[in-house]
């Protein structure tokens, strides 16, 4: 059975229709990316997958549909989302954004050791534990929005351009420990990128999105091998 | 000398009011930059809630209690039933809806308990504390039932996973419904605080202004002035604020202007701010993008 399934999914901002019957599926413990130019609706796919837009269709989680339920609540079943633009809270200390990461969670003990496994992930970030978020680098706000999903110890974590506006080199590291995480704690991951090199090296399975809509899937090697996606996408 | 320094004291009892009102009023313009202009009446309303207790037989402290009780509860109903529904709409309509919540609740008052005055007992005794000849008891409690209000709230949002929460979904409401905080309820927490607060505050004017249903219009404006001269955002800077307005209250009122023209140091203080530096001694700047 699929951990994540949609199926027709529709989404609108007020009048303006941006998703024209997504149709996705991804395995439990599977690395799935979407591809897409700018405004084809990667991030309204995720905001949609997690109640943060109105939408039509259907999405099930684990067997169960989801669809109509609060972002607080679908949270709640263990989907962590890094949202667009990181979502840091900027006047909160490092320490207690990646608390608030596990705001839901009752095992105070074992959120202490998360609290440690996410400095250990990222060091920097203990070095800038008592220190305004908002006064982070770009790529040490990315960290701290990937530990901060990871506080909630999730079965899937959606995450919007995770290398967005970061040096190569701190990219490479990041997606490092992202390969890590699903590997080492078999959290699922849904990733809407732009850099499609790097999400396709990471990923098992693809789907490319344009305007709206599903056009091309399949698995991560076969889309990589794909003439016009290697083009427009890949650039070779 | 003397009668100066204890004009000064005098206000600082005063300037704790202030700073629990300006507080209660930062508080909710944190969540929904907004000044919920009803907060004295609801401390007004409080307060004769604890009178009628108190007329009824209770003791003074079990009185206090069960009202500040009861003011949480009141104002989580009020976010929840009258503001929960205005959430979205623009400015002006929840500003009408904040002023027409401040004359129902005068207007109830006085239907209910008439406008007539009515004296409010002080839970500390009537000579003064440690033979001091500066402040009287009920000065040097009211200071004391203060301070201890603001430690406690400091703890709670300092220390507690609750608070963080409270704080963070004041912020940045998007990112906390992604880590499962109930915005809404958080806000409706926010204004049960603020009424709480808001009775203390009132509790411990109400014997030295007395009773009655526009008490607490002047430590309204007054309060308003402490939230801005700290800067609005800024909860530490409105303490600051409220007994910096306390004592300059008392203090030009006594030997420069006069008792009458007291409230204009309020108003003084407001234009003053809202000129010269519009995001208080301690508020952030807010620089907008275009």
């Amino acid at each position: 059975m699929a951990l994540l399934e949609a199926a027709a999914l529709h989404a609108s901002y007020g009048q303006t229709r941006v998703l024209h019957g997504i149709d996705f599926s991804m395995e439990e413990g599977t690395i799935t990316t979407l591809l897409g130019a700018n405004g084809a609706g990667k991030t309204t796919t995720l905001r949609a997958l997690c109640g943060m837009v109105r939408t039509e269709g259907a999405i099930s989680f684990g067997g169960e549909r989801i669809e109509r339920r609060a972002t607080e609540d679908i949270v709640r079943l263990g989907i962590a989302h890094v949202p667009d633009g990181r979502g840091t809270f900027v006047n909160l200390s490092t320490e207690e954004n990646l608390r608030l990461g596990a705001y839901t969670r009752k095992d105070r003990d074992a959120v202490e050791a998360d609290l440690e496994r996410m400095y250990g992930y990222f060091p920097r970030l203990k070095e800038r534990r008592a220190q305004q978020a908002g006064t982070l680098s770009g790529g040490e706000q990315q960290m701290l929005a990937v530990s901060r999903a990871l506080m909630l110890r999730p079965k899937l974590m959606l995450l919007d351009e995770p290398s967005f506006g970061l040096a190569p080199l701190i990219v490479k590291e990041l997606f490092a420990i992202l390969r890590t995480v699903n590997e080492k704690e078999r959290v699922s991951m849904l990733v809407v990128e732009q850099n499609a090199a790097m999400a396709l090296d990471l990923a098992d399975h693809a789907y490319l999105i344009e305007t709206g809509r599903v056009v091309l899937s399949g698995s991560a090697t076969e889309i990589k091998s794909n003439d016009a996606v290697r083009r427009s996408y890949l650039g070779y | 000398m003397d009668a100066f320094l204890h004009q000064v004291l005098a206000g600082l009892a005063t300037g704790g009011i202030y700073a629990s009102v300006a507080l209660a009023l930062v508080m909710i313009y944190q969540a929904t930059h907004l000044v919920n202009f009803a907060q004295g009446e609801l401390a007004m309303f409080s307060t004769y809630i604890a009178w009628s207790l108190i007329n009824a037989g209770m003791p003074y402290w079990g009185a206090f209690f069960l009202t500040v009780g009861f003011s949480f509860v009141l104002g989580v109903v009020i976010e929840r039933v009258v503001i929960r529904p205005v959430e979205n709409s623009p400015v002006l309509a929840v500003v009408v809806v904040f002023i027409a919540l401040l004359v129902i609740l005068n207007s109830i008052t006085g239907w209910i308990y008439s406008y007539t005055i009515k004296t409010f007992p002080s839970p500390f005794p009537e000579q003064p504390l440690f033979g001091n000849k500066f402040m009287s008891s009920h000065e040097i409690g009211a200071i004391g039932v203060t301070l201890v209000v603001l430690l406690l709230l400091y703890a709670f949002f300092r220390f507690t996973p609750l608070g963080l929460a409270m704080r963070a979904a004041a912020q940045n409401p998007e990112s906390s419904r992604l880590v499962g905080i109930r915005v809404g309820w958080m806000l409706a927490l926010g204004w049960g605080l603020a009424a709480a607060i808001g009775s203390v505050a009132g509790m411990m004017v109400a014997p030295i202004v007395f009773l009655d249903p526009n008490m607490m219009g002047g430590v309204l404006l007054y309060a308003f002035a402490a939230a801005l001269v700290g800067g609005i955002d800024n909860p530490a800077g409105a303490v600051f604020g409220g007994f910096l307005v306390g004592v300059l209250e008392n203090v030009l009122g006594a030997f420069v202007i006069g008792n009458e023209l007291k409230l204009a140091v309020a108003l003084v203080l407001i234009i003053g701010v809202l000129t010269v530096r519009p995001s208080g001694f301690f508020g952030r700047v807010h620089v907008t993008r275009v």
